[in-house]
């Protein structure tokens, strides 16, 4: 173990911002991605749903 | 023969659809697990760098995240040429599930490299070699995606985004190799696999943990986006419309 306490664990000898920077956004840009994917599924159940009712009418 | 004739099977766009519904959440819940296990040696099993400082720990993102955005490139690459050569429906369509993945690493590998260049280098960019044919790697990511919902025919669009594809490929060696063919701030690769690697055991496994995390990460999501599409093709076919109807 590397850290002493928590606000060394934060600061990353003068790094923080950088460090934290990436992986932040690394985590952020992910998630956004697993959102859109899960959302992306359901609409295109519902459209294809939409689009056989209409064909089928 | 009997193993060729199983191949075809799973190439069909029906047997893949169900196929992929069972293995996504295997790979999504590995690919989890992974990242859990690589942020944490990240953090708190890799030593501090003797020169670098803290500020190295960017390296167990960067490096997944560009190998990934190379890697992807290349997988999209053969699915466009199997698909252009043997007008297979699937790779198109697991070409098209690739990109936006691809993207994102593409994306996020230059992001951290900004952030790690600034305290190493005193620069977030420079252009040179490997910034720039990294930099066009993800345009070319950006490009593809957009030439795609720029046809509308589906068809049509496979093939020329396939032909796109295969001629942007001839960036990813050029990525590879441009810290030997230049002169260029960006350090030398890591780990080869001809020579031992120059860096502490620990940080090479973290990276390698990482990288497979985003491996199957990639993978989960491209089967996601990969079912859509199926469905989407397929709608008129029996298979679909069961499904669509919920049954």
């Amino acid at each position: 173990m590397h850290w002493g306490s928590w606000s060394e664990f934060w600061a990353m000898g003068g790094y923080g911002l950088y460090v934290w920077g990436s992986y932040g956004v690394a985590f952020f840009a992910v998630l956004i991605e697993i959102i859109s994917l899960i959302r992306g599924q359901k609409h295109t159940l519902q459209r294809l749903r939409r689009m056989r009712n209409w064909e089928s009418e | 023969m009997s193993s060729s004739i199983a191949w075809f099977k799973f190439a069909a766009p029906m047997t893949f659809y169900g196929l992929a519904g069972r293995l996504i959440p295997w790979f999504a819940w590995s690919a989890g697990l992974l990242a859990a296990i690589g942020v944490y040696i990240a953090f708190f099993v890799a030593p501090t760098d003797f020169q670098q400082g803290e500020a190295y720990r960017v390296i167990f993102i960067h490096v997944p995240a560009a190998w990934m955005s190379m890697f992807l490139y290349l997988v999209m690459a053969f699915w466009s040429a199997v698909g252009l050569a043997w007008n297979t429906r699937l790779s198109f369509m697991m070409s098209r599930a690739l990109a936006p993945t691809g993207a994102l690493f593409a994306f996020l590998s230059l992001w951290t490299g900004a952030l790690w260049g600034k305290p190493m280098w005193g620069a977030w960019w420079v252009w040179d070699a490997r910034l720039t044919s990294s930099l066009i790697l993800f345009f070319l990511y950006v490009g593809i995606m957009a030439l795609w919902s720029a046809i509308d025919d589906p068809r049509r669009g496979d093939k020329a985004g396939a032909l796109l594809t295969l001629i942007g490929a001839i960036n990813v060696p050029i990525i590879y190799f441009s810290v030997k063919w230049w002169n260029t701030l960006h350090q030398g690769a890591s780990i080869s696999l001809m020579k031992a690697p120059t860096m502490a055991a620990t940080m090479v496994t973290g990276m390698l943990i990482m990288t497979f995390a985003a491996w199957f990460y990639a993978i989960a999501a491209a089967m996601i986006r990969v079912r859509g599409i199926i469905l989407e093709r397929e709608r008129h076919t029996e298979w679909a419309a069961e499904i669509l109807e919920g049954k």
